[in-house]
């Protein structure tokens, strides 16, 4: 009963958690801009209000348009089962279920797009475009992480696998990780999620025609992902799991919050970039994960 | 041999790719110049007695290649009023896949070479490899002659990294004619771009593959 008990617990924890980080997001941009903001908890009265409303829906969607960001959402919510927390250990673990937790994330990103082009808006299909797009140089990148954390460790469990090395390498991991983050999360320098600008927006395009419960579920699920990355980011960084429950929870805590912090710091200080030069910036979180891959594969061969 | 030097030596690999990816030319001349420095600095590193010329050259090379040459080059930019570029002929996503590649091959083959046994340790060989392959592609790739004056500086950057190897052997006067030569031939290089400025209107190179009466 108690393991069942504990996995619930953990599972609840994440969701609960992850729309705090939007709203600190917000809440930091808006002190570098001398605003005061909304709430830091806006986001829970948002998703509370979308989940009381109606669903309006496209005679031309079928039902799928409803059934895909709960999928999207299902697949994060499996991922985060996947993420070891420091000393704790993850919900579920076995070999080679980092791969899984890439295939968890692609399916969400499939799903979202999906449902994005059941209204057969042309808008929404170029939205799905670029989000896809972008998302395959991201993809490498993130993959090259995961392979340079493979040949550190010699494994394929993600509990193993996130023990930070020092040095180089955990430099070029963490700025390339960073940089994957903010693309995958469509964070400034990708895209702007405050602009509703046809030329501007990437992940909000794709979420316009949806509204009331499936609208809350993907905006939910948009934070979870964020808070995944974070964590991940931490932890492959940062040597969480040498030490003790208390001492870990509470550095995780703060690494998440400083990774928050930076994300809302780049948002205010950084303008979004031009279409074209966007390849430019996945290449060099590409190239970051490549190096830092070929750092480990020298140093483990030294 | 040294962790610091390696070090270094990943730094300069890493501000060669930061080169190709820029398309701002004050940035790459930064690019350049922080390269000469961590460069310069190199030698005092190397030794482990220092020698009073070791020092006097390292300085030289610190004040010529981070100070003298970047100015110079400002002063050209500034005379022909340009600051990007804008149209280079190979893009810069390929340019600095390109250079990753070179570097990692470098990485790779660098052991099959025939190195002594005191040099086989450190990234001496592959960073040079790399920083040489690096001026190669700004001199190929890019069309106005502000970039590619910074090619030819990175590439001797790469040289300078090979003539390290021999540092030993190699008489400083060598070095330090080098240095004059270089920083000579930017003088010059600054004054045949305000020239071209003013006959072609532009820095574009390609323009001067044309001959006129």
């Amino acid at each position: 009963m108690i393991p069942i008990l504990e996995f619930l617990l953990r599972l609840a924890c994440w969701l609960v958690v992850a729309p705090l980080l939007p709203g600190i997001i917000n809440r930091v941009k808006s002190m570098v801009a001398g605003r005061r903001g909304p709430p830091v908890l806006q986001l829970y009265y948002d998703l509370a209000r979308l989940w009381r409303k109606d669903v309006v829906m496209s005679n031309l969607a079928s039902p799928m348009f409803v059934i895909l960001p709960a999928v999207a959402w299902v697949a994060l919510a499996g991922a985060t089962l996947l993420v070891p927390l420091g000393p704790a250990g993850a919900s579920l673990s076995f070999r080679g279920d980092v791969l899984l937790f890439i295939y968890l994330l692609a399916l969400a990103r499939f799903c979202t797009a999906w449902a994005a082009m059941e209204t057969g808006s042309a808008f929404e299909g170029m939205g799905s475009a670029r989000e896809v797009s972008y998302a395959v140089l991201a993809e490498a990148a993130m993959i090259a992480a995961v392979l340079s954390l493979c040949v550190q460790t010699g494994s394929m469990l993600l509990v193993t696998m996130l023990v930070p090395t020092v040095g180089a390498s955990a430099v070029l991991l963490a700025a390339g990780l960073f940089i994957v983050l903010l693309a995958e999360n469509c964070r400034v320098p990708f895209d702007d999620p405050n602009t509703h600008l046809e030329l501007t927006m990437i992940h909000e395009v794709m979420v316009l025609d949806h509204s009331g419960p499936p609208l809350a579920v993907i905006l939910h699920g948009a934070s979870v992902k964020l808070l995944l990355f974070a964590v991940v980011l931490t932890q492959a960084v940062v040597p969480v799991g040498n030490f003790g429950s208390l001492v870990a929870c509470v550095l995780l805590v703060a690494c998440v919050l400083m990774v928050t912090v930076g994300i809302g710091l780049v948002e205010s200080l950084l303008a979004r970039f031009a279409f074209r030069r966007v390849p430019l910036l996945l290449t060099v979180a590409f190239l970051l994960c490549l190096f830092a891959l070929l750092v480990a594969w020298k140093g483990g061969e030294a | 041999m040294n962790p610091n030097l390696n070090l270094l030596i990943g730094l300069a690999m890493g501000l060669n790719l930061l080169s190709l990816g820029s398309s701002r030319l004050p940035a790459l001349i930064r690019t350049m110049s922080v390269q000469g420095v961590i460069l310069g600095v190199m030698p005092m590193l190397m030794e482990h007695e220092l020698d009073w010329r070791v020092v006097l050259v390292a300085l030289a090379t610190i004040a010529g290649k981070g100070l003298v040459i970047p100015s110079l080059l400002r002063r050209a930019m500034r005379t022909a009023q340009i600051d990007r570029e804008l149209d280079p002929l190979i893009g810069f996503v390929p340019s600095l896949l390109l250079g990753a590649g070179g570097a990692i091959a470098a990485l790779a083959l660098a052991h099959l070479l025939p190195l002594l046994p005191e040099h086989a340790d450190t990234l001496l060989v592959p960073g040079a490899l790399a920083t040489v392959l690096t001026g190669f592609i700004l001199l190929i790739g890019r069309t106005k002659a502000i970039s590619q004056v910074c090619g030819y500086l990175i590439l001797e950057n790469g040289i300078y990294l090979f003539g390290l190897l021999l540092i030993k052997a190699m008489p400083l006067l060598v070095e330090a004619g080098v240095l004059l030569d270089l920083t000579v031939g930017v003088f010059i290089i600054g004054i045949i771009v305000d020239r071209i400025q003013r006959a072609f209107d532009s820095l574009d190179t390609r323009k001067l593959t044309a001959l006129r009466e």
